[in-house]
């Protein structure tokens, strides 16, 4: 499969290219995306792209440059080449870092995402078809305001080739799906969303549920807008994997990022509370959590057979039974810090160099049913669904707020409430779980937008969790 | 003419001239030649020079309407070929469409173009303009230079130029996790600028050795310097002032345009495109007033208005682009002098600037985020320690009404370093404020 526009010999670049420098990479990457917006029945949004270019990679008296180009005729990768060439043989004189060969590892192979059926059997008219019943499907009122019906489709191709010998790719078919309802009186506003990130193919939006579970959303709305406000207080918190994602990604994904206790990324997203000392010692969170880089499950967004400087993926645990293992970090950061990672450096397009970044990071499921779960709780609040999040910079103290939230009291789940809303310190937090969802609790969720690096890179993550239950958490609602 | 306007008024113009009478085009361009050099601890990360290049198609046939991009080559022959299969690809995707009863037809808004050269510095000379003045300190941030050119033209004749040659140098210096953040941008690379800001950057971390004070949650009284106020002005980048976002449920500034709740008369919040950091014409190729007030002392004057919004809605469009977002944000002074902050403070936190925001409750304009970089205990007027971060959570109709105490006579130009994609353009233009009350909670 190709999606390229024009037929680039990358095989003959590399040749040119090789005896120029210690080492040279070349990382095609070619991406199709289309996305369609409907809101309130009428068409919002009809857009494609299509995307490509190379990332030349070099190695200078053991030190890593990058330029990366759109222009994909022999005379543009050779700038590119020269480019980086150039600006890497003056940065080698102030490297952070010294690397090798062992740091581009020469693999070679394929991956293909599974789907049941290509994304372009999907055609314009079906999909927008899909779309327009499921912004119906969303207004069970009048006071259904706004509703909104998304789908993004995405297939992209990744080469590799390296002068040390790797030659590898990597196809990706890519669904997000993303349905709002809006509700409104003359007191308040509330929504409720749905949707997900997944590696598969046009059978999501064939799914026969779609409009029921639009219809459900819309009831959630509608419900929410005549709720009482989420308690203040300190009680037991159950969330679901819908929001068990934001927890995992914010206060385990990010601080455990090897190029962050490095200080990489100390001038934006910023550094983390983790200190190199603490893999292998550290009880991150109680007995019961186990937290695994899964790169393997299938359909997960961000599953992967390689890295994108070509380290085979492998599943590896990075918290078991509440002890911190291992960072996310790639074969760089583990060379710099001398630490075990994961295949985790990843870069979100051609024209961005590869940095330690999550992918699927995922809760293992525990023993307990969630109506065992419930029934443990005498006073405390389930909360689905991330609406707000902030968190400082070490990944310390955050603060957390979810669209929907119930009630549980005596064991019983008794109302619906609103603005439901979260605040803690990232171990305390951990510590406190109490008990964590059987594997029928357990689900996959994910999305195409993490933020991070210099220059700025989105890259699709991924988390499956159960849910889980916390103990004595600083809970409140709206004014 | 650069060699990128050559090959997008080539394309453009063939692609004009096959239009069926029934139909509507706009093309735009966009492409940058930027360096960007990553550093940590004063040595080089990564460095990545990216040249990229992306054609876009806006095609309108019987009421509806879609856009289709591709990365170009930069070159006349291989481009124009794209982007004939593009429109080909469009004419044919197009009936398969709903009509879009809120299109707004292309016009001809017009013709302008601008070309800010600047001074930059070459591959031979960046690293050790960088490295050997940041070498005695721990430095981590980012350089990125060069050249962004975006073009717009339609098939009813418009045609806007934009180019731009700068720079900017974002950064921050470390004692262990004492840290303090700049950034010297510019047009024209001057090397005792950049060092004289890294020394200015270099004497605030000194204040930072003292030993970290630590605060109980509760309600302070803060200095945000005007970096602090540009992290909380991102939040009006979520819709709050967007007129779709307001008829869609979203604008958190819903209660001050409805009068229900007010801002301080000392607030006053413009768009002035005369910052000349980002050119007036939007995706549309409409151009904005170039001064125009959203907030007057505390009222809302307007909120900002998309052609496409004025149509569903029955509005006057202001001309926002697309994401109704304020694209040249001032914030008007006031009459707080430089030297007298700490005095005006007294007992209180003087924030340098602020992380991570986002709405704890939106429809109260209630934000939560975190003190992050230079943020300092004062006691009477005087400079005491720095603190451990802390966590707010305030609402806007609080902190800049009648918590809002005075704002300085002066402003500072906060560049955009927005790197995702591209290399942003753009900036603000803002103040720094005195606030009483202040809610700490973790």
């Amino acid at each position: 499969m190709t999606h390229s526009t024009i037929t680039a010999d990358f095989s003959k670049a590399l040749r040119e290219f090789k005896n120029q420098a210690d080492w040279v990479g070349l990382r095609f990457y070619s991406e199709k995306s289309s996305h369609h917006f409907i809101r309130n029945e009428n068409p919002e949004a009809n857009i494609s792209k299509r995307d490509q270019g190379v990332m030349v990679e070099v190695m200078i008296d053991g030190h890593l440059g990058y330029a990366a180009t759109s222009d994909l005729t022999p005379d543009g990768m050779k700038a590119a080449f020269n480019k980086a060439k150039s600006l890497s043989t003056h940065a080698a004189q102030v490297k952070a870092a010294e690397f090798t060969l062992e740091q581009r590892p020469p693999s070679k192979g394929s991956f293909q995402s599974p789907y049941l059926h290509r994304l372009s059997t999907l055609g314009t008219a079906e999909l927008v078809d899909i779309l327009m019943k499921a912004s119906k499907a969303l207004k069970v009122s009048d006071k259904i305001v706004s509703r909104e019906a998304n789908a993004t489709l995405v297939e992209t191709e990744i080469q590799y080739l390296s002068s040390s010998g790797a030659e590898w790719n990597q196809n990706f078919d890519l669904v997000t799906t993303a349905f709002r309802a809006t509700a409104e009186d003359d007191k308040d506003t509330q929504m409720r969303n749905m949707g997900n990130s997944i590696q598969a193919g046009a059978e999501v939006l064939r799914d026969p549920d779609l409009l029921e579970d639009c219809k459900i959303t819309g009831d959630e709305a509608m419900e929410l807008l005549s709720a009482p406000n989420c308690p203040t207080g300190v009680m037991d918190l159950l969330l679901a994997p819908n929001q068990m994602q934001l927890q995992i990604h914010e206060s385990i994904g990010h601080p455990l990022e090897l190029d962050r206790i490095l200080g990489d990324e100390r001038n934006y997203a910023g550094w983390s509370f983790v200190k190199p000392e603490n893999f292998g010692h550290l009880q991150y969170g109680s007995h019961l959590l186990n937290v695994v880089f899964d790169p393997q499950e299938e359909g997960q967004f961000a599953s992967y057979a390689f890295d994108d400087v070509g380290n085979p993926a492998t599943r590896e645990y990075l918290i078991k039974n509440g002890k911190l293992l291992r960072g996310l970090g790639s074969l760089e950061s583990q060379k710099r810090l001398g630490l075990p990672g994961v295949a985790s450096q990843r870069a979100a397009s051609w024209n961005r160099a590869p940095i330690d970044r999550m992918a699927n990071i995922n809760v293992e499921p525990g023993h307990s049913t969630l109506d065992e779960m419930i029934k443990q709780v005498k006073h405390g609040i389930l909360m689905k669904t991330n609406k707000s999040w902030s968190i400082d910079d070490y990944r310390n103290k955050f603060q957390f707020g979810c669209e929907y939230g119930q009630l549980i009291e005596d064991g019983e789940i008794t109302q619906t409430v609103k603005n439901p809303n979260y605040r803690g310190k990232t171990l305390q937090f951990w510590n406190s779980l109490k008990a964590v969802g059987n594997a029928q609790t357990y689900s996959k969720h994910g999305g195409p937008y993490c933020g991070k690096g210099e220059p700025s890179q989105l890259i699709r993550y991924s988390h499956s969790a159960p849910y889980c239950l916390f103990s004595q958490i600083e809970v409140f609602g709206g004014v | 003419m650069t060699k990128s306007r050559e090959v997008f008024n080539h394309v453009a113009e063939a692609l004009f001239s096959e239009l069926h009478p029934d139909e509507a085009l706009t093309v735009d361009y966009r492409g940058e030649d930027t360096d960007y050099v990553r550093w940590n601890q004063s040595k080089v990360r990564q460095n990545t020079s990216v040249r990229q290049k992306e054609i876009s198609l806006v095609f309108h046939k019987a009421g509806r309407r879609l856009s289709k991009s591709f990365s170009a080559q930069g070159s006349k022959e291989w481009d124009l070929i794209t982007a004939r299969q593009l429109l080909l690809e469009a004419r044919a995707e197009a009936p398969e469409l709903p009509e879009d009863p809120y299109l707004v037809a292309f016009t001809n808004n017009g013709t302008s173009e601008a070309h800010f050269e600047g001074e930059l510095l070459n591959s031979e000379e960046l690293i050790q303009a960088i490295a050997k003045p940041a070498a005695e300190h721990d430095m981590a941030g980012l350089y990125a230079g060069g050249l962004i050119e975006i073009g717009n033209r339609n098939s009813k004749g418009q045609n806007h130029w934009f180019g731009n040659e700068s720079f900017f140098m974002d950064y921050s210096l470390y004692n262990g996790e004492r840290a303090v953040k700049a950034c010297y941008a510019g047009f024209r690379w001057k090397q005792s600028d950049f060092e004289a800001s890294l020394h200015q950057t270099a004497t605030q971390l000194s204040v930072m050795n003292r030993p970290r004070k630590k605060l109980e949650p509760g309600k302070y009284r803060v200095y945000l310097a005007p970096a602090a106020v540009s992290e909380l002005t991102t939040m009006f980048d979520w819709g709050g002032l967007s007129a779709r976002a307001y008829k869609t449920g979203t604008c958190a500034l819903k209660k001050l345009k409805e009068g229900e709740r007010k801002f301080s008369s000392k607030f006053s919040l413009n768009e002035n495109f005369h910052l000349g950091l980002t050119p007036r014409f939007n995706d549309l190729g409409e151009l904005a007033p170039e001064k125009m007030a959203l907030i007057k002392e505390g009222q809302l004057e307007q909120l900002l208005v998309n052609s496409r919004s004025a149509k569903e809605y029955g509005l006057l469009s202001n001309h926002a682009d697309e994401r109704e977002v304020p694209r040249a944000m001032e914030i008007a002074p006031g009459n707080l002098k430089k030297n007298e902050i700490l005095k005006k403070l007294g007992t209180g936190l003087y924030l340098s600037n602020l992380h991570y925001l986002n709405w704890s409750d939106l429809q109260n304009a209630r934000i939560t985020g975190m003190t992050r970089y230079a943020c300092l205990w004062v006691e009477n007027g005087e400079v005491v320690a720095p603190i451990e971060d802390m966590r707010f959570d305030v609402s806007l109709f609080d902190i800049l009404n009648e918590g809002l105490l005075d704002v300085t006579e002066f402003q500072e130009v906060d560049p955009s370093v927005s790197t995702y994609f591209q290399r942003a353009l753009g900036g603000k233009n803002l103040p720094g404020f005195l606030i009483n009350d202040f809610n700490f909670t973790l």
